[in-house]
Order: structure tokens, then sequence, then C-alpha cells
């Protein structure tokens, strides 16, 4: 019974983890960028609902796409001010632009939240589901539920519209996507918010449940990096299987080997991922 | 003059402002800046053989600094030994971590080699913060009175500054040596384009390797000089992000992939970063490091090369306003 519980509530973070991480490797296969700032955007998120909630007293549904919202042009904002100059240049250029944003972002919310650890009220979403012995807190879920959806409309949004096409003709060829009129440059602007986006509501799902704190980024982009790599570069489907897979492998290790290993066994299977399988699970080679 | 000419004759005049330095500013405060300048200038030298002369951009170097700053501790606490006799080991464990590293990324893309250098990083931090035999979060401490000479241990700075001073001649000689040797053609070739390095055949994957070995076994006497001098390592000081921060921004803002570029990035960085720290003391640092993602991030986007190279282009556009890109190119 107790296996089932972390089991659950592992399969429910995962789904979180699977949207953020849809962002980062949609980024990634399209441009061959990666942006370490990404799980900054997880923790704007999470700051964007502790405002909402402390001074406006909105709920879930207010803050949720808020974030989205805030988040999605934040996007636009750095792949216009920063990414598109940087993109073409050399790989230096593209690391360290967003690993100077990640370090920006990161201090900049330390000097105006400083490094306390801040919790929402625990009845902003109220109650715990009991299903034959095993307890699910709603957070959890309203959260976990929410992602997964949320991951399954980018996926679609990307396999059936028109924009979703015309992004993965950007992805697939640049040059020949501009001779059917695309214009590469307003694709990937805008994949760029979809990717942020998805951060923060992610991050703002999270922050019903999660400890919010400036430095929260760090871990949660390096957990993204991991279900990238093990879904395969540029994969939504695969971020999403191994987001799941990843959240299992973490309640299980916090379980076993105590909680401050969890992220260890995860780390330790990034590297283990690129020694055995380094095209990841649904990845070319 | 040739390239290399006037690079001895730079090294000369800098080497001998060097070593005069504590002689004209002969004061605790400043000696003890100048070896915390030698210092970072070695780190960062030792960063820009992977990340600079190869183009293999590690963010997780302090993995290799920790390692480097641990071992001597260590074998001080556990078995009474003079710290100087850890730096072999913490040498050794640094080139084990950069092989397992190392090996399966280079197949890869450069952005795995990044993901895994910082992956690497974080999971050695989290397990030295919980292991008790390396100190666990408290950390570990050196001899708090000299035993012998062995033990390295001065109170004044000015003899670290020289033992830094003489560790960074050698790195920056070596590096000279192997920047107009093969390695460097092979590790210029690799990084302004794998595939067709590899077509003329580089063996890529090989002196990607050895320039990540390299600079791991220096990053480790780094993190090692480090411990000598501070006498004591927690694991935010060893292994945190910052440590490996403050490696890429020293080597960044000087000039990756040249040979004074990290030295020159000390010069400007220590003393602004001793400035602002006790002009806000304490809650400067996070100020600091506001400042410093906004310098890595400006010099991404607008000069990737560093102050260098910015000099050159400005230099070479005055001379020659309508080739001074192309003849800086070659």
């Amino acid at each position: 019974m107790t296996i089932l519980q972390i089991v659950i509530s592992g399969l429910l973070l995962g789904a979180v983890y699977a949207l953020f991480s849809a962002g980062l490797t949609l980024i990634w296969g399209m441009m061959d960028v990666i942006n370490f700032a990404h799980g900054e955007f997880v923790m704007i998120g999470m700051y964007v609902a502790f405002l909402i909630v402390t001074w406006a007293h909105g709920g879930p549904l207010v803050f949720g796409p808020a974030a989205a919202a805030l988040l999605f042009l934040l996007g636009v904002g750095v792949y216009f001010s920063l990414i598109r100059h940087v993109i073409r240049g050399p790989m230096i250029a593209q690391i360290l632009s967003t690993f100077g944003l990640a370090l920006l972002l990161r201090y900049l919310a330390f000097w105006l939240f400083t490094a306390n650890f801040k919790t929402l009220p625990e009845s902003l979403i109220p109650g715990t589901l009991d299903i034959g012995g095993i307890y699910i807190g709603m957070p959890q879920l309203v959260a976990g539920v929410a992602a997964l959806i949320l991951t399954l409309a980018m996926h679609l949004m990307l396999t059936r519209t028109t924009i979703g096409s015309q992004l993965l003709a950007v992805a697939e060829d640049r040059q020949a996507a501009m001779l059917m009129g695309i214009r590469p440059d307003r694709m990937q602007a805008f994949a760029w918010g979809l990717s942020a986006a998805g951060a923060g509501i992610a991050g703002a799902l999270i922050a019903t449940f999660y400890y919010i704190v400036p430095t929260v980024g760090e871990s949660l982009a390096l957990t993204a990096f991991v279900v990238v790599a093990f879904g395969g570069f540029g994969s939504v489907p695969g971020a999403l299987i191994a987001g799941l897979v990843i959240g299992v492998i973490q309640s299980l290790s916090a379980y076993v080997f105590g909680p401050v290993y969890k992220d260890v066994v995860v780390y330790a299977l990034f590297v283990v991922i690129l020694w055995v399988r380094p095209q990841g699970l649904l990845g070319r080679a | 003059m040739t390239t290399a000419r006037m690079k001895v004759a730079a090294a000369a005049v800098v080497l001998a402002a060097l070593a005069a330095y504590p002689w004209v500013f002969a004061n605790a405060f400043y000696e003890r800046m100048g070896a915390e300048l030698l210092l970072a200038a070695i780190a960062a030298s030792a960063w820009n053989i992977v990340g600079g002369y190869a183009g293999q951009v590690s963010v997780g170097h302090a993995m290799f600094f920790g390692a480097g700053a641990y071992a001597p501790l260590l074998v001080y606490t556990h078995w009474q030994w003079a710290p100087v006799a850890g730096i072999p080991l913490g040498i050794a464990v640094s080139l084990a971590i950069a092989v397992v590293i190392g090996l399966p990324s280079f197949r890869l893309r450069g952005h795995y080699f990044s993901m895994a250098t910082i992956a690497a990083a974080e999971l050695i931090r989290i397990v030295v913060s919980n292991w008790a035999f390396v100190g666990a979060a408290i950390g570990l401490m050196g001899p708090p009175v000299p035993r012998t000479w062995l033990d390295l241990s001065f109170r004044s700075s000015v003899p670290y500054y020289y033992i830094f001073l003489a560790v960074l001649v050698g790195l920056l000689g070596l590096t000279f040596m192997l920047e107009r040797g093969r390695s460097g053609y092979y590790w210029r070739a690799i990084k302004s384009g794998e595939r067709a390095a590899r077509s003329l055949g580089v063996p890529v994957r090989r002196f990607k390797l050895y320039a990540l070995l390299l600079s791991a076994a220096f990053t480790s006497l780094a993190g090692s000089l480090y411990a000598l001098m501070v006498g004591f390592v927690d694991p935010e000081s060893g292994f945190g992000i910052l440590a490996s921060v403050e490696m890429i921004i020293t080597a960044a803002l000087g000039g990756v992939g040249t040979l004074f570029g990290p030295l020159l990035g000390a010069v400007i960085l220590v003393p602004l970063k001793t400035a602002t720290n006790s002009l806000f003391g304490g809650g400067g640092s996070g100020l600091t490091y506001i400042l410093y993602g906004g310098i890595i991030l400006l010099l991404a986007r607008f000069a990737p090369g560093g102050l260098l190279e910015l000099w050159h282009r400005l230099a070479a556009g005055a001379r020659r306003p309508s080739s001074g890109k192309a003849r800086h190119a070659a």
C-alpha cells in the first residue's frame, strides 16, 4: 500500500516535471539551445502565484493564467533581446547567455524576496482524497492532472494545428520553412513564449504544495535536464513519459535512501543515460 | 614583431609587475587581495583550457575545485598528514570524475557536456553535504597552528602570493606551449567546427578529453591551494555553483581561449568583488551575483570573445576600418 501511495504521488509530481520539461525540449529540438534559465522561469511562476495570493487573495484560476501570460511575455522578450542574437554565435555565447540570465533572475529574486522559504496556505485547495487507504492531497492532484492535460494539449497543438506545423517546419528546416512563407523568427519567438508559459504555469501549480525559495530553480532545471535527456532530444511525448518515470524514481528513492538523496539518484541517472542510451527513450540518435 | 614574441614581451612585463606587487602594496589587506587575485587567475586559466581553447563549456568546474580543496584537509583530519600530501589525491579524484563525465558526453552535442557538468557538480555537492567522513554540512579544517613548515601554514599572505604566482606562471607557460603546438591547432579546429575537424582527421573525442583532464587537474590544484591558504572548506565554498560561476566569469570577461584573458579577468573582478563586499558587507554578496549574472549575459550578447577580443577588434577597426574584422578572423 505504501508503495502504491509513493508511486501515485511520484506520478503527480512527475506530470508537473513533464509540463516544464516539454517546453525545454521544444526549444532544444527547435533551435539546439539549452535554456539554463528554465528553472528560474518556473521559480518566477511560483512567486507570481505567491504574490497574487498574498496581495489579491486570488485563487489558482487567477494565478495560473496570470503566470502563464506573464512568462509568455518574458519568454518572447528573452528571445528578441538575447537568444536571436546569440543563436548563430559561438557555442559559448549560447550557453553563457542563458546561464547569465539564470544567475541574474535567481539573485534578483534573492534580493527582492530574501532567502526565506515561503509557502501558500493549505486552505487554497483544501482536502485530501481517500481511495481505499491511499491518501492524495488535493493540491497535488489538481497540479498533476492539470499538468498532464496541459502537456497533452501542447503535444496536440504541435501536431494537429497550423501554428504547430509551422513550428515543427521551422525546427525541421529553417530555410525550407522560409520558402513556404513561414517567418522563422516569429515562430521561434512563439516557441520561447510557449516554453516559458509552460514553465510559469508549472511553477504556479506546484507553488500550492511546494516550498517557494529563489534557489528552487536550480534543482528543478537539473531535473528538467534529466527528463529531456531521458525523453529524447526535442520530443514532447518523450518528455511526458520521462517526466512521469523520473517523478516515480524520485519518490521511490526518497523512500528507500532518504529525502536528501532523491535528487542524487536523479542526477546520477543523467550520467547513466549518457553512458547507456544517449539518444533517450524516444529520441533520434 | 611576431605574435609569439609580443606575447613573451607582454608576459615579461606582466610577470615583473606581479612579482613587485607585494612590495608596492605592502599591507595585509592588499597582500591578501593579491593572493586571491592570483588564485582566481589560476582557476580561470585552468577552466579556460577546456572551456576556452577546446570550446567545451563546463558549468560545473566546482566539482574539481572542491575535490582539490577537500583532499588536503581530509588527509590532515583523518591521518594528521601535512595537507600538501592531499594534493595528488585531489587530482586523482578529479581526473576520475573527468573521465566518467567526459567520455560519454564528448560523443554528443556540446550541450550535453554542459548539462552533465552541472548535474555532476550538484550531485557531488549533495553527497558531500551528507557524508560524515568528509565533514558533511560543516566541512573540514586545516591545522590551527603550523606544526612544521611542511604544513605550509603562514600568517602572512605573501608566501601564498609567491606560491600562487609560481603555479600561475607554470600553468600559463604550459598553456602557451600547448597553444602553439599540435594540441592548440586541434583544439581550435574542434572549436570552430567539430564535423569539419573530424573529416580532416582530428581525433576529436581524444583531444576534448585531454583538454578536460588537464583542466580538471589544474582546477583541482587551485582548490588545494585555496584550502591551504584559507584552512577551511565547506560544501558551498568547495562545490557550490558559485565557485563554477567565478571561474567562468573571470575567463569570459578577460577573453576565453586567450592566454592572458583569465588573468585580465581576475585583475578586474577580484578588486571589484573586494570593493563591493567591503561596501555592502555580507549583504552585498547577493548584489555581487546579480552583477555577475548581468556581466555574463552582456558578454555573451555583445562580446563573447571577452575584453581582449573587443580591444583587438576596436584597435583593428581604428587602424583599418574596412578590413578590420576579416583580419581578426584570420
